[in-house]
């Protein structure tokens, strides 16, 4: 055995991951002694037998003597080590053995441990449930107290043959029994589909055929729901979820919708030769189970779709759903991670890829929600350009396929089918290969690769879920292709063909070659240090051919593959919501409810998130997610124009879950009309937006779920018809639920995130939401009716038992957005804010933070106090106008307009019947500084959502 | 007159390096973005130079230390030839990532450790000339520049500061509010002769007025020019022009 050396390697500052365990204890109620000592140093080992001048050179490269002590002694101190398990990829260790070839120190392996120190007052258990709790996860890691030894070689035997499946003579029962224990995901239907095929070929599948079907099969991958036939209580024939979205789009026929809905992504043009690249993706599975993991390569996926359509990719945007912090430990399901863990993991996964790939992370939004406790939600979305854009040919026969960027390890496999399932609390274990480590940097290369080389390639896709056997089977559906597993790069060796084939390793893409550009190709690969594969062609015979050491271990026509499978039949109930009903509400303290809306977590600032995106990078980032004199108001939408341009997008984002509970119709109604009034406030332009639709619902076999999912897709063709506002994108995810070891199913509630991207036509008359001048008037733009169902003033003060309606879409609003619009670009607009959670009053608070400035309101929307100011009724937006534009903008207005009253420079908000508040006041809440207490007698958490 | 050449070095993982090659282009340079290991093999690229710039971002994904690559990179892949660059007093910068690299590298003083607060984070800070500095690239810049910091390693660790400002070497400080516990405030330093720069912040993220987040309030309109990171280039063009 080679020797080893070990250098631990301590920060001469305490280490801020320390500070992170201990605050990270404190979250979760882990009591420890005073003052706590916990510390952390990081550990690299190599495999080399090493004389001192070569150890000293190591040293001098991994430690820096101004900020670090190192030693290569064996620790005394009391201490745990936590190591990547054997076959996850740790990037860092791939790093010491580069620097030490360029030393030229010859190492044979290398490996690295994280090691947390315990002062002598912290007892075993508390270390134990320190480590356990904050610091390590099972799935990809594992400790010693002590010292760890590393793995510095995954080492394991394929046998690199296929196994055969036999299916013949078995009768439904064995065929589902088949399916359950190795996973499928399969319906009963689909499975006996597969049985009849492989009997009329006369001979048993493949384990890599059956799950190459599993995957191509899979919710996750073919969206059967969405193509379903639905069978609906409320008489009406209906098409297909996907068709209905379709054909909306096709209706309202937009000029500027390049390709909708084929592909990795949208694709919408503006102007000229300018095209934007469009998606938004969820990546809900992994980040329950390994938070950091699967938001990192949430992120890292909707990136790649972006450069699967050849788009550079300029922002990326998420939307992030949580359950609620203050959630006791004991009430965290077996098997799930506590939402506190489960946030930082995700807000750290989507911060160190976009940070490091480069984007900026510009748009978003973070919900809590009881219902989201087991299962979190990350949508994550991305943006790209184009100029002259071109759908690729491709591919054609003897093309080559080719693999681009990371090797293919045994991390990810079976992604698309585990995201198919239901969790429950053993999901953690067995999912273990499902979780995917990303690492932006190779992403980062094949951005560089492949802007640029459109030429070079006839056909183009990323490697996401289900891996080559999803790239390489979709591009090759209308061609076939016949490619060998052994020139897949692998990152260790060990892997059944099975589990190359359907590997999801991330940051690989799929190109097809035409084999005169192969050596073009291979150049530009080795200047910026990509990896090239080239693991077969593209036939033209229809049939999908795999091979492993030149044995067929798949052989399936493409014909089979992409439309064997079943359509499915489903059922759905439909909801009955109540319409038309304005229930109104009563609040004794308006000012105490207002500073509680603020503090609702919900509304409250999200600064401590959003700086730990970087939002400049590029230079293109106009209007910021944060705004105002200190730039910590709450903005609209965000605007990107690049520095050379005039011309750009606005981004805003419409999600609403707790109008979904009430009615889903409604819900999708309401957020693709706040996705809009984003967009519109801050300058985008209303007749040229294109949407994208994610859903996140629960298991739709269930048909009340489905129902609901029904009705939101009918809320969104209607919303899209009505501001002529087409879809080009969308991507359901299904089976949002969790099967707690109570026995009981948890399910998030449905949730809807509309992403709008419009057309800026000129970046200098952007506005925000902070308002800017004292003397100036402040109009309200739209109607205000008692409107509370899944309000937010209901989650601060609790749901009564007859709630009404959830706010109702406004048939005025297209036309107002579109006048405002006109106004802004007059430039007749000093600031403006939409209305939405909280209300108007909560509206005018955000403005008058963002602007430091106060408001004397004279006049509120007729009706009730607490409906004018708290009600959430759709289509409205605040607008701040110089006294002398006030005339010609009332007019612009078609005179709809509330002129509330006017800015002063007293610092205070002050409306009728509520009383003065001061904006430090207001900040406070906002800030969460001060968090005001409920009122005696009124029950509902201030933090729980629903509860 | 003609633009003078200037080159952008990135690595694996830089990501500003377009950021920075627009501020040379708009300052009057003539840019290229070129890998330090492509520089290894082109030495001629590097003696063309009239100005240099070490792009930010996340070289080599900051494994082992933000930078570390990246310098051994420029260290051990082009020997003799990056000191013998700045010895003919041509100008270079470094910028946030660069300035970890350049650092390491030791063509400047010190070094950059975790933020005090433990965490990356992007805000637009206020930063202040020095007007005892050396550096060519703050000659003449009085008002504050104004552009985003963005970076979780941007503490600046000097054994002596009070020693460094003495010898002119600190070029700009934060000013009012210190985003990330760097000593004596420092938020760049230049070599002894004054051609090189490192600094955290981004000021290639601040070329025209619209990029400042308050271009659009009453009170900064028209003022946003005096404040931009772009003069920081121009005075580098003007010394490159000049060599």
């Amino acid at each position: 055995m080679t020797p080893r050396h070990r250098l631990t390697i301590r920060s001469i500052e305490s280490d801020p991951r320390a500070a992170a365990i201990v605050q990270g204890a404190q979250q979760l109620g882990i009591e420890l002694p005073h003052p706590v000592d916990v510390a952390v140093a990081d550990v690299i080992f190599v495999e080399a037998d090493l004389s001192t001048d070569q150890l000293t050179t190591l040293q001098r490269f991994l430690v820096d003597p101004l900020l670090q002590r190192c030693s290569w002694l064996e620790p005394a101190q009391r201490g745990v080590e936590v190591t990547f398990l054997a076959g996850v990829t740790d990037n860092v260790a791939a790093t010491v053995r580069q620097a030490a070839r360029r030393l030229g120190v010859e190492i044979s392996g290398a490996a690295t441990a994280r090691r947390i120190e315990f002062g002598a007052a912290i007892t075993d258990e508390q270390a134990t449930a320190l480590v356990t709790r904050i610091v390590a996860n099972p799935v990809i890691e594992r400790w010693s107290t002590g010292t760890v030894e590393p793995t510095f070689h995954a080492e394991s035997v394929a046998r690199g043959e296929a196994e055969a499946i036999p299916l013949a003579g078995l009768g439904l029962d064995e065929l589902i029994t088949l399916g359950t224990s190795r996973k499928l995901a399969l319906d009963p239907e689909e499975l006996v589909v597969i049985q009849r095929h492989f009997d009329s070929i006369g001979r048993a599948p493949t384990d890599v055929e059956m799950e190459t079907l599993a995957q191509t099969w899979s919710e996750h991958c073919s969206h059967k729901t969405f193509r379903a036939h639905i069978a609906t209580d409320d008489g009406e024939t209906r098409p297909s979820l996907i068709e209905m979205l379709r054909h909306c789009t096709d209706v309202i026929d937009a000029p500027f919708v390049k390709s909708a809905f084929v592909g990795n992504a949208g694709i919408i043009g503006f102007s000229g030769a300018t095209t934007y690249a469009v998606k938004a993706e969820t990546h809900n599975h992994p980040s329950a189970v390994e938070p950091f993991g699967g938001a990192n390569t949430g992120v890292g996926g909707v990136i790649r779709d972006v450069l699967g359509i050849s788009h550079r990719p300029i922002a990326v945007t998420d939307i992030l759903c949580f359950g609620p912090p203050d959630t006791a430990l004991d009430d965290v399901p077996l098997g799930a991670l506590h939402p506190i863990r489960i946030r930082e993991g995700v807000i750290d996964g989507v911060a160190d890829y976009g940070n490091k790939i480069g984007l900026p992370t510009v748009s978003g939004a973070i919900l809590y929600d009881a219902g989201y406790t087991t299962n979190p939600l990350v949508f994550a979305g991305c943006i790209g350009v184009a100029d002259g854009w071109a759908e690729p040919a491709g591919p054609f026969p003897g093309d080559r396929v080719v693999v681009l960027g990371g090797r293919t390890g045994r991390d990810g496999i079976r992604g698309a089918t585990f995201s198919s399932l239901t969790m429950d609390a053993t999901t953690g274990e067995v999912a273990g290969a499902s979780v995917q480590i990303g690492d932006p940097i190779v992403e980062k290369l094949l951005i560089d690769v492949l802007i640029g080389a459109e030429h070079l390639y006839s056909a183009i896709t990323d490697c996401g879920a289900g891996g080559l056997s999803s790239a390489v089977g979709e591009m090759a559906e209308h061609s076939g292709a016949d490619v060998e597993l052994s020139m897949v790069p692998l990152k260790y060796a060990g892997l059944e063909p099975w589990e190359v084939w359907l590997s999801e390793a991330q940051e690989r893409m799929v190109i097809a070659v035409p084999p005169a550009h192969m050596g073009a190709l291979q150049e530009r690969c080795d200047h910026f240090g990509v990896e090239l594969a080239d693991i077969g062609h593209f036939t033209g015979d229809g049939v999908l051919t795999v091979r492993s050491g030149g044995l067929p271990v798949l052989k399936l026509s493409t014909e089979f593959l992409h439309d064997g499978r079943p359509k499915r039949q489903m059922s759905a109930t439909m909801p009955t919501p109540v319409r038309g009903q304005h229930e109104d509400r009563e609040v004794d303290d308006h000012r105490l409810a207002l500073l509680r809306l603020l503090s609702h977590r919900n509304i409250a600032s999200k600064a401590s998130t959003i700086h730990r995106y970087d939002h400049e990078i590029l230079g293109s980032t106009v209007t910021r997610p944060l705004v105002g004199r200190l730039a910590d108001a709450p903005g609209d939408g965000v605007v990107i124009v690049e520095p050379t341009k005039t011309a750009g997008i606005a981004i805003g984002v419409g999600v609403n879950p707790w109008y979904g509970l009430h009615d889903p119709e409604a819900m999708a109604h309401a957020v693709v009309d706040e996705a809009l009034r984003n967009v519109v406030a801050v300058g985008g332009d209303p007749d040229r937006v294109a949407l994208l639709d994610n859903f996140s619902w629960g298991d739709p076999r269930r048909t009340k779920t489905l129902g609901e999912l029904v009705a939101a897709v009918d809320g969104c063709v209607a919303a899209a018809m009505a501001f002529r506002a087409p879809f080009v994108s969308g991507k359901d995810s299904l089976n949002n639920e969790y099967t707690g070891s109570d026995g009981e199913r948890h399910a998030v509630p449905p949730t809807l995130v509309i992403t709008a991207v419009a057309h800026v036509p000129n970046a200098d008359v952007c506005v925000t939401s902070a308002l800017s001048e004292a003397g100036n008037h402040l109009l309200l733009l739209g109607n205000t009716s008692p409107e509370f169902a899944g309000s937010h003033l209901d989650l601060v003060y609790g749901e009564p038992p007859s709630p009404g309606s959830t706010p109702a879409l406004d048939p005025k609003a297209p036309e107002r957005y579109r006048r405002l619009h006109q106004a802004i670009l007059a430039g007749l607009v000093q600031s403006c804010h939409d209305l939405s959670e909280g209300g108007l009053a909560v509206s005018l608070a955000e403005m008058c933070i963002g602007g430091r400035l106060g408001v004397a309101v004279d006049h509120v929307p007729s009706g009730s106090l607490t409906a004018a100011l708290f009600s959430e009724s759709t289509g409205r937006l605040l607008v701040e106008v110089a006294p002398a534009d006030v005339a010609r903008f009332t007019q612009l207005m078609g005179g709809a307009v509330l002129d509330l009253g006017t800015v002063t420079d007293e610092t205070t908000l002050v409306i009728p019947g509520v009383g003065p508040v001061s904006v430090d006041d207001l900040v406070s809440a906002f800030q969460r500084v001060v968090i005001p207490a409920a009122p005696e007698g009124r029950a509902a958490s201030l933090d729980a959502g629903r509860s | 007159m003609s633009r003078p050449r200037a080159l952008v070095i990135s690595g694996p993982g830089t990501n500003r390096d377009k950021d920075l090659a627009l501020a040379f282009q708009m300052a009057g340079a003539d840019p290229t973005i070129v890998l330090a290991s492509e520089l290894a093999h082109r030495p001629t690229l590097l003696r063309d130079a009239r100005l240099v710039g070490v792009a930010g971002g996340f070289s080599y994904g900051d494994a082992l230390g933000a930078g570390r690559m990246l310098a051994l990179d420029l260290v051990v892949g082009l020997g003799d030839s990056l000191n013998e660059y700045v010895a003919t007093g041509r100008p270079m910068i470094g910028i946030c990532n660069g300035f970890q690299v350049l650092t390491r590298a030791k063509l400047l003083p010190g070094a950059l450790g975790h933020n005090a607060h433990g965490r990356f984070e992007c805000k637009w800070v206020v930063l202040e000339p020095q007007p005892t500095s050396r550096s060519l690239w703050t000659k003449g810049i009085n008002d504050t520049i104004h552009c985003p910091i963005a970076h979780g390693e941007g503490r600046y660790v000097h054994p002596d500061p009070a020693l460094l400002a003495q010898a002119g070497q600190v070029a700009l400080t934060y000013r009012s509010t210190n985003p990330n516990g760097s000593v004596a405030d420092i938020a760049g330093v230049c070599n002894p002769a004054g051609n090189v720069l490192g600094l955290m912040p981004h000021p290639e993220n601040f070329l025209i007025a619209r990029q400042h987040p308050h271009h659009q309030h009453p009170d900064h309109r028209g003022l946003g020019n005096d404040h931009l990171g772009l003069r920081l280039f121009r005075n580098g063009v003007s010394a490159a022009a000049g060599m």
